[in-house]
């Protein structure tokens, strides 16, 4: 009797939560979500810039990944220089920020600069404050304009050209670490001039029981290896032209599916760690400073770490070409910051992007503190680095690459899902032997396809 | 039971009755409406969508719902998810049943109630913190291969979370590693509510452990299992933390499970509408499984 009274009334309150689900339903059908939202606003930037600095108390909000200690030095320095403005720093880990950005441009007070490593979306939804303004005031039309590409966009979701939508504090550039103890142990004199000596030294490496390659694929940075493979086959632009979301793009050209083979080749030929699949960042850094192989590639970020735990032991330089001689090209972006367009700061905000630039106490804190060079004007003074340190060859191979107009982006900025989605996982198949080269370079196309939606 | 109610004083009480009834049920009914229901509803409205999550949506109907049973990927992870269930609920529900019966047989003291403890101390631990201090034990360096080389099966030793097919599995056991002690006490407890005369009768019959083990613990244990059972397997899944502190579905996609989908598509991806019409699928698949449970459970009642 209970157990059917029970039975019963489970049954009412079952009734009572559908119907109510059900009107809820009904109630939600009728607006369409998002359409709430500011949408992609038509309403044109007002011209009217000032680049003069503000004589008001104004503080200035900015929303970074946890673990960079940039935006604090920078800042204090900012304050110090301009005590009227001070700054309220809120952090967050890179995921949770990435993942958090759109929701806290489009909230009613949002940062007024954020880190944003890729556009996606923002701009079309009308997120971001469009900084071209600024570019013709300030006069940065004299910044290398390989520099400033990537972190443009055209009203059509292309990046690459349109309208300047971010700038970074600091540029990064990718190469490759060179422990010169083991070096000198194999009889490697120097940094190889050309993919085939690089690919030499792999195998003396190799043949003599010393770990050719540290490379670390938990968490995709193997493909920093990937690409870099690439860039030396593929057309510089039309990798570009991909990485940029052009419409007709493609990235399974003859060059990537080249590069990728030759990953598939230097896996197959024990070159890399056994359990790449299980090494994560930290491990993947962390073993090469205990000496755990010849090579590592990677970006002039860790410069500092590396020198300290291998001291003069270890060179810093750009991957070599297939034919010497030829021109370098390299991964590397901005450390890239966003203005939200809802905010209220535009001038003062945008003031304090073009000082890290141009300032010299700013652009030796952006070398100090992060290793990277600080960009802007190639005329101007480079900032003071030990000689003979990782920190001066990481700025020599920035201007270098500059000159030889040889920077890319990271393929890991192509789309928004792509690294989680496709890269990583089939890296890690790539870089195990599970796949070809040329799968790796098809299947990362179809998901590019997919979540680009031609 | 009367089957005559006072004719006047029903009609007049009943409203007013009610309505202090709905009253006294409106702050929990709000808080069910607005943390349960109302998402929900959203959801469901959210996956006939595609809709970044901030921008303008463009309805698509059942679009969302095919891609989730077409695309071999989200077909996998439900597939990695269902493995899971071997993990997450028969071994600690195997190994719990097994361990209770064994406690229960000591003599309670000191050494019982230690075990008890000990076992249950895994359920203490947050399982992402579980599923880091794991990844380090399962490295090719960590504890598990210093294990294994120590008493000479140094040729096993392999990083367990990077090979293909170990990933699975040993991501598995972390599962059963947290979920052992909670099935372990939970059926304990179930065994101390055993009449102890149905043991002694049994044994007068000669029974020996088997079969006191199948007539009259396992019996005895219907609900405590049927719970254990609905829980680990909601656990199995929409498991998540363990995979992303430990894995985060690699190498390549042998561990990805549809939570790690879920949040991957709809937060780095920002595709809000699959990813909630995989959320309403997976919500589906979990109650699909459950109720079966429960209605073995209940008919055992009767």
């Amino acid at each position: 009797m209970a157990d059917i009274d029970g039975a019963r009334r489970r049954t009412k309150r079952v009734s009572a939560a559908l119907a109510a689900a059900v009107t809820a339903g009904s109630m939600l059908a009728s607006c369409a979500p998002g359409s709430g939202a500011g949408g992609a606003s038509d309403t044109p930037e007002p011209a009217e810039v000032s680049t003069e600095l503000t004589t008001e108390d104004v503080t200035l909000t900015i929303a970074d990944e946890t673990g960079f200690p940039l935006t604090d030095e920078l800042t204090a320095e900012f304050t110090r220089q301009h005590p009227n403005i001070t700054f309220d720093i809120n952090r967050d880990t890179f995921q949770n920020l990435t993942a958090n950005a759109p929701r806290l441009l489009a909230s009613d007070n949002p940062p007024d600069l954020i880190r944003l490593p890729t556009i996606g979306e923002t701009v079309k939804d009308g997120l971001l404050a469009d900084l071209d303004p600024y570019y013709e005031a300030y006069g940065w039309d004299a910044w290398p304009d390989a520099q400033l590409e990537p972190l443009r966009m055209s009203e059509d979701g292309v990046r690459g050209s349109g309208s300047l939508y971010q700038l970074g504090l600091g540029y990064s550039v990718t190469g490759v670490y060179m422990n010169l103890e083991l070096a000198a142990e194999l009889g490697i004199d120097g940094p190889p001039q050309t993919m085939a000596e690089l690919e030499e030294d792999l195998a003396t490496a190799e043949a003599a029981g010393v770990l050719p390659i540290v490379a670390g694929d938990k968490d995709g940075v193997v493909n920093f290896v990937v690409q870099a493979a690439m860039n030396q086959y593929a057309d510089q632009d039309e990798f570009l032209s991909w990485m940029y979301n052009e419409p007709g793009a493609r990235y399974d050209t003859d060059g990537n599916v080249q590069g990728a083979e030759l990953i598939q080749e230097w896996a197959d030929a024990g070159y890399f760690p056994e359990d790449i699949n299980s090494l994560d960042y930290f491990a993947f850094v962390s073993r090469f400073t205990e000496g755990g192989g010849l090579f590592t590639f990677n970006g002039n970020w860790e410069a500092a770490t590396y020198q300290k735990a291998l001291g003069e032991d270890v060179s810093f330089f750009l991957v070599p070409p297939l034919k010497e001689g030829d021109g370098h090209v390299a991964m590397g972006a901005a450390n890239s910051f966003s203005v939200a367009a809802k905010s209220p700061h535009k001038d003062e905000i945008v003031y304090f992007l073009d000082w890290v630039h141009t300032d010299e106490e700013a652009r030796q804190i952006v070398l100090d503190v992060s290793g990277a060079s600080a960009g802007g004007d190639p005329d101007l003074p480079l900032p003071d680095a030990e000689p003979g340190s990782l920190a001066e060859a990481a700025l020599e191979m920035s201007a270098q690459i500059g000159r030889e107009n040889g920077q890319v982006d990271f393929m890991a900025n192509t789309t928004a899902g792509i690294y989680s989605g496709s890269i990583i996982p089939e890296s890690q198949l790539l870089v195990t032997g599970r796949i070809t080269g040329e799968e790796f370079v098809q299947r990362v196309q179809a998901f590019y396809e997919k979540e680009v939606g031609e | 039971m009367t089957v005559t109610p006072p004719p006047r004083r029903l009609p007049g009480r009943r409203p007013a009755g009610a309505a202090r009834g709905w009253l006294l049920l409106l702050p929990a009914l709000g808080a069910y409406v607005g943390f349960v229901v109302w998402p929900l509803g959203m959801g469901v409205q959210y996956s006939f969508y595609d809709w970044n999550g901030v921008g303008q949506a463009t309805w698509v109907g059942l679009e969302n719902y095919v891609t989730v049973f077409s695309d071999p990927e989200l077909r996998g992870a439900i597939g990695n998810a269902f493995v899971l269930l071997l993990f997450f609920t028969v071994i600690p529900v195997g190994t719990g049943l097994v361990l209770a019966t064994l406690i229960r047989s000591l003599r309670s003291g000191a050494f019982s109630r230690a075990s008890q403890t000990i076992l249950f101390l895994p359920q203490v631990v947050p399982l992402a913190a579980a599923g880091i201090a794991w990844s380090w034990m399962y490295a090719q360096t960590g504890a598990v291969n210093e294990v294994l080389s120590a008493v000479g099966l140094g040729g096993l030793t392999r990083p367990w979370l990077a090979d293909y097919d170990t990933a699975l599995p040993a991501v598995g056991l972390i599962g059963s590693w947290v979920l052992t002690g909670l099935c372990t006490v939970l059926l304990l407890t179930g065994i101390s509510k055993i009449d102890r005369s149905l043991y002694e009768a049994a044994r007068i019959d000669g029974a020996g452990w088997w079969r006191e083990f199948f007539t009259i613990t396992l019996p005895g244990l219907r609900q405590e299992i049927a719970v254990l059972v609905t829980l680990s397997v909601i656990a199995a899944l929409s498991t998540f933390d363990i995979i992303y502190t430990s894995t985060q579905g690699g190498p390549g996609r042998s561990t990805l499970v549809p939570g790690i989908s879920i949040y991957r598509i709809g937060f780095t991806q920002s595709d809000v509408g699959l990813a909630s019409a995989f959320g309403i699928v997976l919500m589906v698949l979990v109650i699909a499984c459950i109720l079966p449970i429960q209605r073995l459970a209940r008919a055992g009642e009767r």
